[in-house]
């Protein structure tokens, strides 16, 4: 980076996380609460322990989020289980390629991507990494713009519950799966919420950073 | 001018004042910092209230209807978690009432509440705390990814029965719609200029957000 480049907290200066505010904190140690919205202040929001402990959880739920079923039909005494690659198959199966496509991108890939990229944030922080700065900024805010909607198979499986009530002819239940395939969505959401991308770009101080 | 930090990459710089509809970029990290809009407080006002009201209907009336072998059944969105609920899954039943009915309705009535208390500057202390609520929903605010999370659950419900969208679906749509218009006429720094100090302070930027105003 250039000269003359500067960090706020570098100057030590201090912006607050919920209006902006920049302050100059009287004691550096303990910066207090934000003179205009009162919010607590932090150097730093979150840690880097915090947000991995996020991300492992959400890693260990990703499994039986696959493996086990989403929805049980019991249909005409025939009982049928569904996992969230199932129902991918069957949209597929059934002629539409562009839903099937949006539920693989939402459910599959969108959940594998988001652990990957914040390991990779995380690992690259550690390591004080000073390479691609700008393009790891970049890679949060998608991280952090398109968690949501993975959320989808949770609302499709609802509704599909919801409707579904044709006892005793047809009827549908969840499965457990849908509720670690929810606990990986908000536990990413979380870890995404609480991993500040300031990090990144403390490498390139030259004196320590307070982590809050 | 006003002086701050990226919120992305702590950089210090100076927000030059903008001409309505500029952007300010960090030339570090290119996040957007700032957007100037055109009429800041009374245009997302306007849509607000209308989403609130969109909102309403879509959370009253029957999303969906379906009939398959002589039955019919409808559901509203919160009956989307009801069943969970009564099927036995009762933390996604939760999750769903939250992402789909709770977090909308706050972001959007504490933001009504905001954009109609800070009309008379100074506005009290409750109007940040408020804004920072909307703010903490926002992201948990996911109507329009229920929207296709519906889209996707008709079509595989159409193989084995009639399913006829209900004015619920209407409402919901539109306040998507609304939702993302708020959000690219609201200005939350705005709110800040005028709201009054934690610390009992004054807003101090009073005079100064005068001048700038529309003719």
């Amino acid at each position: 980076m250039s000269r003359g480049v500067s960090s706020a907290t570098e100057a030590g200066l201090l912006s607050c996380g919920t209006c902006g505010l920049l302050t100059r904190p009287a004691v550096a140690a303990t910066p207090g609460y934000c003179p205009r919205c009162g919010t607590t202040l932090a150097w730093r929001r979150g840690s880097i322990q915090y947000t991995w402990a996020l991300v492992i959880a959400a890693a260990i739920c990703y499994i039986p989020a696959n493996v086990l079923p989403v929805l049980t039909t019991t249909a005409l005494g025939e009982t049928e289980s569904d996992t969230i690659m199932g129902g991918v198959i069957f949209l597929y199966a059934t002629g539409s390629w562009p839903l099937a496509l949006i539920v693989l991108i939402a459910s599959v890939m969108i959940p594998l991507g988001k652990l990957v990229a914040l390991a990779y944030l995380l690992i690259t922080v550690q390591r004080g990494s000073l390479k691609n700065m700008h393009d790891r900024t970049r890679i949060y805010e998608l991280v952090e713009f398109v968690g949501r909607w993975s959320m989808l198979d949770v609302f499709v499986d609802a509704f599909i519950v919801a409707l579904i009530q044709l006892q005793p002819l047809m009827s549908v239940e969840p499965g457990l799966g849908v509720v670690f395939f929810m606990a990986v969505v908000v536990l990413t959401m979380l870890a995404a919420q609480s991993f500040d991308p300031r990090l990144i770009w403390d490498s390139l101080a030259k004196r320590p950073i307070h982590h809050g | 001018m006003e002086t701050i930090a990226c919120p992305d990459c702590d950089l210090l710089q100076r927000i030059p004042a903008l001409p309505p509809g500029g952007k300010a970029r960090c030339p570090r990290c290119s996040k957007t910092l700032a957007t100037q809009r055109a009429d800041p407080l009374n245009r997302p006002l306007a849509l607000t209230v209308a989403a609130a009201i969109a909102l309403l209907i879509a959370n009253t009336m029957p999303l969906m209807g379906l009939s398959a072998v002589g039955r019919e059944s409808s559901t509203t969105i919160i009956g989307g978690a009801r069943e969970m609920w009564l099927q036995g899954s009762e933390i996604t039943a939760v999750i769903v009432a939250f992402c789909a009915v709770i977090a909308p309705a706050g972001h959007v009535l504490f933001l009504l509440a905001v954009l109609l208390a800070v009309r008379r500057p100074p506005a009290p202390r409750w109007v940040g705390e408020l804004l920072r609520s909307a703010h903490f929903m926002q992201p948990w605010s996911m109507t329009e990814v229920m929207m296709l999370g519906i889209l996707v659950a008709l079509f595989k419900i159409a193989q084995l029965a009639t399913v006829v969208p209900g004015i619920g679906m209407y409402a919901a749509g539109a306040f998507v719609a609304l939702v993302a218009a708020v959000m690219v006429t609201f200005d939350p720094r705005e709110v800040w200029k005028r709201v009054e100090w934690a610390d009992g302070r004054p807003p101090s930027e009073l005079t100064q957000s005068a001048e700038g105003g529309p003719p």
